[in-house]
């Protein structure tokens, strides 16, 4: 019940990452076909870097595509890994060393996110 | 007796290359595992990596620089971009699958026997030709407009 329960996550981390991460991709990939909140100038200038961070939008869903993508990259390696048939005291490190990475990885994406919201709009206010 | 040739059930990772009579889906599979893990791979670095605009316009800049080369520029985002949406539209054609979407109905077993393979294969094919279209935009993006 519980894989039953951490597999629908992962699918529904799936669909939420194909449309927020495709936004992101558009964004930051296609900046010159579309040319999407990029400032007039390119994707990761810093112009263009401060102008999102300041607006709400993108620091919500940074993090929640953050802790999703997380979510379902680790999730894809654990299902992989654990169908080479490892044992029971490698499940069980492999489920910690995932849960804390990706809860440090996950902490160091907020810091940034919020930092450089905060950052941006001190800078403007 | 027919001699049938057998494979081992455990063929591990080496599995995802071939194994016997599979089908297109079964590559498909391989090429959807193998982008998600380079995928995972720039992710973990992506995250250090932008962490340096919290720091300023310096250091972000700084990082930029590093990172701007012609083979990230030529090769390395193009990957990543590609990985995306082969892995993105096939993810999304699995959860319809998995969700008995593009399956067909169930039916009696009449000979010719068919599986649900069959009916399956025009959604992929159908997601194999939208992924190339976007992939055909972001060439022009990666490769013309100027670059």
């Amino acid at each position: 019940m519980k894989e039953t329960r951490n597999w629908t996550w992962h699918i529904v981390a799936g669909a939420f990452i194909f449309v927020f991460l495709g936004l992101h991709m558009i964004v930051m990939h296609l900046d010159d076909v579309v040319g999407l909140f990029t400032s007039g100038v390119g994707a990761t200038d810093w112009e263009s870097v401060l102008g999102r961070s300041r607006m709400s939008f993108f620091a919500v869903t940074y993090v929640l595509l953050l802790g999703a993508a997380l979510y379902h990259g680790l999730f894809g390696l654990r299902s992989i890994l654990f169908e080479s048939n490892v044992g029971r005291a490698w499940q069980k490190a492999i489920n910690v060393l995932f849960w804390l990475g990706g809860l440090c990885l996950f902490a160091v994406g907020v810091f940034q996110a919020v930092t450089t919201f905060l950052h941006a709009n001190a800078a403007v206010g | 007796m027919v001699e049938r040739k057998r494979y081992d059930n455990r063929l591990g990772f080496w599995g995802w290359l071939g194994g016997g009579r599979w089908g297109f889906e079964r590559y498909v599979y391989t090429l959807h595992r193998v982008t998600g893990l380079g995928l995972l791979g720039y992710f973990l670095l992506h995250i250090l990596l932008t962490t340096s605009r919290a720091f300023g316009e310096p250091a972000w800049t700084a990082w930029m620089d590093r990172v701007s080369g012609p083979v990230f520029r030529y090769v390395f985002e193009p990957l990543v971009f590609a990985a995306f949406v082969i892995h993105g539209m096939n993810g999304i054609r699995l959860i319809l699958v998995e969700l008995g979407f593009a399956v067909g109905k169930p039916e009696d077993p009449v000979y010719p026997y068919r599986t649900s393979l069959n009916k399956q294969r025009p959604l992929l094919v159908a997601v194999m030709i939208a992924a190339g279209v976007v992939l055909a935009i972001g060439g022009v993006d990666f490769f013309g407009m100027g670059h």
